[in-house]
């Protein structure tokens, strides 16, 4: 094994673990702080089924941002959408051929529409991005790290593109076989060395550093967005007394709800 | 009339250029030591010593027990799609009236104490360290938030500025930058029992003088009880509804229903107050002492069933929080909501074809209805979700022959603040409250052009009061907001009612 790869192999595992542990962690904190009154913002769901497809129209849809903006809307939903598929076409790379998931993962579509989603992505990176420097409230509220962060995607998915594209543009393709094997080599602790390609290596380490931002940036909305108590309470304050541990405490101290 | 030019109103809303500082001068009176000491909080009128460690201390305090904060101050992912619906951001231009801008306001703060991003890059990420320009910032524009949650409705994910702004107002006051209006009127509820300082006695005049007018108009004699134990409804409405016009007239609206439903009910003197300032000033203590007057004066009374009268944020808070912070209510009446609203008690009555209703008494007037936004974002009036939009409409409609609703996105829970929510009703803001009215003032413009609306009606006290104040500025007069009880009592006929009834209105329309 290269240098380079034991490397990497470091920089692979401290990404996973700043990752998970570094969400997991956020996570618990969610979870840990209390909501001790009731603010969903109506009209909301009386049953904890229309919970569920509240969220639904969220997470799928981007309902909220749909009705404020169309154009963030657009491009945020194009954005979101491509990255969902080009998640997918990656999936080929931790996926063992004899798992059952292989044959869904290496369809063709899943594939091809992957490899396409890459150019989605830039078209609505692109449109986030403008839309941050020329509107002027969005630019007022814009600090560097908004408009690094798109910068960085863009970068991982136009490297990612290139490789994809590699005959079409002429350069010399990623060994995909050695790849995997690396990759692989990861999660099995049997570690392989890892393709030299200088565009490979640079998508590597973008991905790498988004994995460790992660936790301590705005990435966090997608955890977060599950844990905004104005949409996942339930309306129903007449019906069921909701009482966190301090708010009871209270009470226990002076007995005047009794 | 002031010194600040009233907003353009425009036939189609106007997105705002950004104007830097155009509201900067625009802070309300900060409490002398008198008020804050009053309410528990330290200071004079400026920062305490030591405030800085405090107020992160409190900060830190916040974040441990409010998840909405902690997971607000995470989430923001500056997409903007929450800039342009402010009310006060549309009347006023100034950016930090955006609702992520008011946000970041503290947002910055905790990035730089309790995030790696903002300990060790903080230019990269805006994080600022806490000064007293920063205080003094937030003190400026989060009292500039009416908490009408118009932005947690767009938010993709849910972030609610009016969360924040609680959390800072709370943490300002206890670092010595208590708002003067709100400080003041809260030890008022508990001393004497309501928001204005009305003793017993006055109150019990003020009644009496109700009974009179009423019997004077119908010639029916109908009761407005006071403290009368063994009632079956107790009815806690705000004081506003005492004496103020409209609020009034919507009073004497209840009272017919009441009447003419047959059942018996009561006011309490202890309890003659349902605006709850602990929400405004985001403080969940004293939320719950001003709730739990409701409780003792519901136990003393004897009564069976709680009823609201016409008040936006108490009724958010009735809704909300009276099961949390003043409940258990074991002791009432289990088959009726606790709390039940004013307009559910009416709704069930028209249903039940109970009430004798002549709509032609109201057919001097045109009406709209302006959605509450604590109504329409913060509870419900009625069984289904977004039963707080129909049951308005369906009582409007069913006393009234002319009624048109304002342009679709400016309604129910797109609604906009009346620009006087939130604790800022105060003279000190009237610059503000002027120009967080423009919205709302636009649509009623419109709709007053396309439709021949002449009035418009609303189940607030604060908007009611606010309206009446702010229709002047835009060109109207202040006589056109209404009460939506006024329009049941004008169109209810009682028992015993005679050919009178038309001289009733014309009072009504003269007062
Ligand atoms: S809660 Fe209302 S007043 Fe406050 S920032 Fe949001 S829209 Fe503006
Ligand atoms: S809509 Fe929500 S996420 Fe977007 S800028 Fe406003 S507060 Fe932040």
């Amino acid at each position: 094994m290269t240098a380079l790869s034991i490397i990497y192999v470091i920089l692979f595992y401290l990404a996973m673990i700043t990752l998970v542990v570094g969400v997991a962690n956020k996570i618990v904190q969610y979870v840990r702080v209390p909501a001790p009154l009731k603010i969903a913002v109506t009209p909301a769901p009386i049953t904890r089924g229309g919970v569920v497809y509240r969220f639904f129209t969220e997470v799928v849809f981007f309902n909220s941002l749909f009705r404020a903006t169309k154009w963030t809307w657009i491009f945020g939903w194009i954005f979101h959408l491509s990255l969902l598929l080009a998640f997918f076409r990656h999936l080929r790379y931790v996926i063992s051929p004899n798992s059952f998931l292989w044959p869904l993962v290496n369809l063709e579509v899943v594939q091809s529409f992957g490899k396409y989603a890459g150019f989605a992505m830039l078209f609505g990176l692109t449109g986030l991005f403008v839309r941050r420097i020329f509107v002027d409230r969005v630019r007022y509220i814009s600090s560097p790290s908004d408009y690094l962060m798109l910068l960085l995607i863009f970068a991982i998915a136009g490297t990612g593109l290139l490789m994809s594209f590699s005959k079409e543009v002429g350069i010399s393709g990623v060994d995909i076989i050695q790849l995997k094997a690396f990759v692989m080599g990861l999660f099995l602790l049997d570690w392989q060395s890892l393709p030299g390609d200088i565009i490979l290596l640079v998508h590597l380490t973008m991905v790498l550093f988004l994995m460790m931002i992660f936790p301590v940036s705005k990435l966090l909305h997608a955890p977060g967005l599950f844990f905004a108590p104005t949409r996942y309470q339930v309306d129903n304050p007449r019906e069921k007394r909701h009482l966190s541990d301090w708010g009871a405490a209270i009470e226990a101290k002076d007995g005047r709800n009794a | 009339m002031a010194d600040f030019e009233t907003p353009q109103t425009h036939e189609f809303p106007v997105i705002p250029t950004v104007m830097e500082g155009a509201m900067a001068h625009s802070s309300p009176f900060v409490a002398s030591a008198e008020f804050q000491s009053e309410m528990g909080f330290p200071g004079d009128g400026g920062l305490i010593e030591g405030w800085k460690d405090r107020f992160l201390d409190l900060l830190d305090d916040k974040l441990g027990k409010y998840r909405s904060l902690q997971v607000f101050m995470d989430t923001c992912v500056k997409c903007g799609a929450c800039t342009d619906k402010c009310h006060y951001f549309l009347g006023t231009s100034d950016p930090k009236n955006m609702p992520v801008a008011r946000q970041d306001l503290l947002r910055k703060v905790y990035r730089r104490y309790h995030t790696f991003a903002g300990k060790y890059f903080p230019k990269l990420v805006g994080a600022i360290d806490l000064t007293e320009d920063v205080v003094n910032d937030m003190y400026s524009y989060y009292h500039q938030c009416s908490e009408c949650r118009r932005c947690a409705v767009f938010c993709p994910f849910g972030i609610d500025t009016a969360e924040v702004t609680m959390a800072a107002r709370d943490i300002l006051a206890q670092v010595g930058l208590g708002q003067k209006y709100s400080n003041q009127i809260i030890p008022k509820v508990h001393k004497i029992g309501n928001n204005l300082g009305l003793p017993e006695k006055a109150l019990a005049d003020t009644l009496e003088g109700l009974e009179e007018d009423v019997e004077d108009d119908t010639g029916v004699k109908v009761r407005f009880p006071l403290d009368e134990k063994g009632a079956d409804i107790l009815l806690v409405t705000p004081s506003a509804d005492f004496f103020a016009e409209p609020h009034v007239d919507g009073l004497m609206g209840y009272g017919k229903v009441f009447h003419a439903a047959g059942v018996s009910w009561t006011l309490s003197s202890k309890a003659s107050e349902a605006a709850n300032f602990g929400l405004f000033i985001g403080s969940y203590e004293q939320m719950r002492q001003v709730s739990l007057r409701i409780r003792d004066a519901a136990k003393e009374l004897g009564v069976k069933r709680i009823v609201f009268g016409e008040c936006g944020h108490a009724w958010r808070v009735a809704y909300n929080h009276l099961n949390t912070l003043a409940g258990p209510w074991d002791f009432l009446d289990q088959s009726y909501p606790i709390p039940q609203h004013i307009l559910e008690f009416t709704k069930d009555c028209l249903d039940r074809g109970i009430l004798n209703i002549d709509k032609s008494q109201n057919d001097d007037m045109t009406l709209t209805f302006h959605d509450s936004c604590n109504i329409a974002r913060a509870s419900r009036i009625g069984a289904e979700p977004g039963s707080q939009f129909t049951t308005p409409r369906e009582v409007i409609k069913a006393v009234c022959n002319n009624f048109y609703d304002m342009s679709a996105d400016t309604i129910h829970d797109a609604t906009f603040c009346c620009g006087g929510g939130g604790g800022l009703l105060t003279d000190d803001l009237m610059e503000l409250r002027v120009k967080g009215a423009l919205p709302r003032m636009e649509s009623l413009k419109n709709v007053i052009a396309d439709k021949g609306v002449t009035h418009m009606a609303a189940i607030c006290a604060i908007c009611k009061s606010q309206f009446t104040k702010v229709l002047p500025y835009y060109g109207m007069t202040m006589d056109q907001i209404v009460s939506v009880h006024q329009l049941v009592g004008n169109a209810i006929i009682l028992d015993g009612q005679g050919d009178d009834a038309d001289e009733s209105d014309d009072a009504d329309e003269a007062a």
